[in-house]
């Protein structure tokens, strides 16, 4: 077996413990995205816990594998893994979307551990494709990894950074697709069919691997598969659930863009304790 | 007859010279290396240069993904789709972050000429002045461009950097170029002319007929945009009798908003606008479409004197 048991453990209660972070923090801010950011906490738990090169006592430490979140509107996922992995306090979690805080509503530099504000979608792919350009001009070794959505996927920017990956070769860059099936106005399927989604980047020239974003096992593997990748990007197809680990919340499009009332999140934080 | 250079082509050279002492700076193109002249950096330096295709927003975004990895980006395509194909990579993904990439748009204007108004960019400058973090320079003619590109490598945060299709005179005597520091180029009291870019050359011209004819005009050559030099601005607006401004772009929003912009709150003084009236572009060649929209030297002369007349 490549992974212990007793890892997957360990990151299963690591993605637990981020769940319930999101939840607080979103709760308390009275606003936020929770729906999106529980779906993709597996994925990005695995990452920041197991596979990313970086170091948070020196975020700029030139070597660091780098990670860009382009559907930013899920950032207290991203909030929630720099805590966990020691980038700044828990307590400025309950800060989120304040006047002045450090945790903007959509990420911004002025949080330790973020490179690149987004928001706006469909520009991480290609602010992921410039840092693995940068890796290249520099002769440097590290690895881009940047988490997408799939409605986001929909911005023509998206096809045109795929494109180019695709073309220049970078094969140090990973994709990371969270595939949860649902945009604010309903279901992808519905509201603009992405399918057939693995041929699309297949056909762009890119590596595909398509897992279960909640298996640990198949997170990890994927993440290993896509180092030994040579010649072209890989991107992780990962069909998840929106809103998993909160039993009310799953695939409940009203909470991709809305907080839990008090009794909703009271609910949520006993089914992730 | 004075030197005559296309802007372009100092630019490209300019990247070159940059680029042999600064390791950092990588340049970016969507399809137009040759008319942009970004294509003989490609040849000196192909290792820092990255051909996008026709994909304007792309380039931008990854521009961004560079210069957050530490390198200062050059990237040029031209100014119509530097500045609306890709407004908001410009503003969300670079200036918000303040990173280190510099727009370099070439063929602004009406002078653009015969491809007409869908390649006449002349809102460039309204819709990245508006932007927080975006510094703005319309050198105004060949070895000024260097001068610009120059600043632009040496100072922080992103640049719009707007250049011309044609060749442009070279003019003598405009002292010392300084980042955000306008030139003052003639001295006179009657009336003050400020011009950006190519329109610098036209009103040097009028200025130099206006003599004859007894007016002594102060010419400013208002290079950068942003951040504007209100000093200069405000002193015009208090010594001499009123201020044109010229410029190759809509009235609305570019030069002459930002003039405007400056004296209205401080020292009121009227202000003539001399630029596109709220029209689209055209075919035809450069001169005859100047012509055409009333920005010649001729047209700044009488535009004084009927000034100067009526007050």
């Amino acid at each position: 077996m490549e992974y212990t048991q007793e890892k997957i453990n360990d990151l299963e209660q690591k993605a637990k413990r981020i769940r319930l972070l999101i939840i607080q923090m979103i709760a308390k801010a009275g606003s936020g995205h929770p729906g999106g950011s529980l779906s993709s906490t597996d994925l990005i738990a695995a990452l920041f816990f197991s596979e990313l090169k970086h170091d948070p006592k020196n975020p700029n430490w030139p070597d660091r594998d780098r990670f860009h979140m382009s559907k930013g509107h899920c950032c207290p996922l991203w909030y929630a893994v720099l805590v966990g992995t020691g980038y700044f306090s828990e307590e400025k979690l309950l800060t989120l979307r304040q006047l002045g805080s450090s945790l903007q509503g959509h990420p911004d530099r002025r949080t330790p551990g973020v490179e690149s504000a987004s928001g706006s979608l469909g520009q991480g792919l290609s602010v992921a494709l410039g840092m693995s350009l940068a890796a290249r001009i520099d002769r440097k070794d590290y690895r881009v990894y940047v988490l997408m959505g799939d409605g986001e996927i929909q911005e023509g920017n998206i096809w045109e950074a795929a494109m180019a990956a695709a073309h220049y070769k970078c094969d140090n860059l990973c994709a990371i697709l969270d595939y949860n099936g649902f945009q604010i106005d309903g279901k992808t399927c519905n509201v603009m069919n992405l399918e057939p989604i693995v041929d699309k980047w297949r056909a762009f020239g890119w590596h595909t691997i398509e897992i279960n974003g909640h298996k640990m096992k198949e997170i990890l593997s994927a993440y290993k598969e896509a180092k030994k990748i040579k010649g072209k990007p890989t991107i992780i197809i990962a069909h998840t659930i929106k809103g998993k680990g909160v039993s009310f919340m799953e695939n409940v499009c009203d909470f991709h863009g809305r907080a839990p009332t008090q009794e909703e999140s009271q609910k949520a934080l006993k089914e992730l304790t | 007859m004075a030197e005559q250079l296309y802007q372009r082509d100092v630019y490209g050279k300019t990247l070159i010279e940059l680029g042999k002492i600064n390791k950092d700076i990588v340049v970016l193109d969507a399809d137009l290396s040759s008319s942009t002249r970004t294509g003989i950096f490609a040849k000196e330096f192909p290792d820092r240069f990255f051909n996008f295709g026709v994909a304007e927003q792309n380039m931008m975004a990854a521009a961004a993904g560079l210069a957050a990895s530490g390198k200062t980006v050059f990237l040029s395509t031209f100014a119509i789709f530097a500045s609306g194909r890709a407004w908001d990579q410009v503003r969300n993904t670079i200036c918000y972050n303040n990173f280190n990439v510099k727009i370099v748009a070439t063929h602004a204007g009406i002078s653009v000429g015969p491809d007409g108004a869908s390649h006449q960019a002349l809102e460039d400058i309204a819709l990245m002045r508006v932007i927080p973090n975006m510094n703005i320079i319309a050198p105004c003619d060949g070895p000024q461009t260097a001068e610009a590109i120059k600043a632009a490598a040496e100072n922080k945060g992103p640049f719009y950097i707007r250049l011309g299709r044609p060749k442009v005179p070279t003019l003598e005597n405009k002292g010392e170029f300084k980042f955000g520091k306008a030139q003052v180029l003639t001295e006179g009291n009657d009336i003050a002319i400020i011009a950006c870019g190519i329109m610098v050359a036209e009103a040097l011209k009028a200025v130099e007929n206006l003599v004859n004819k007894g007016i002594k005009a102060r010419l400013i050559n208002m290079h950068t945009l942003r951040p504007i030099d209100t000093e200069i601005i405000l002193n015009a607006a208090r010594t001499t009798r009123g201020i044109i401004v010229c410029e190759e772009h809509t009235t609305i929003g570019g030069l002459a908003s930002s003039i405007d912009e400056v004296v209205s709150g401080n020292y009121p003084t009227k202000v003539i606008r001399m630029g596109i009236k709220n029209r689209f572009g055209q075919s035809g060649e450069p001169l005859e479409l100047l012509k055409e929209y009333n920005l010649t030297n001729v047209d700044i002369e009488k535009s004084a004197e009927d000034f100067l007349a009526n007050r």
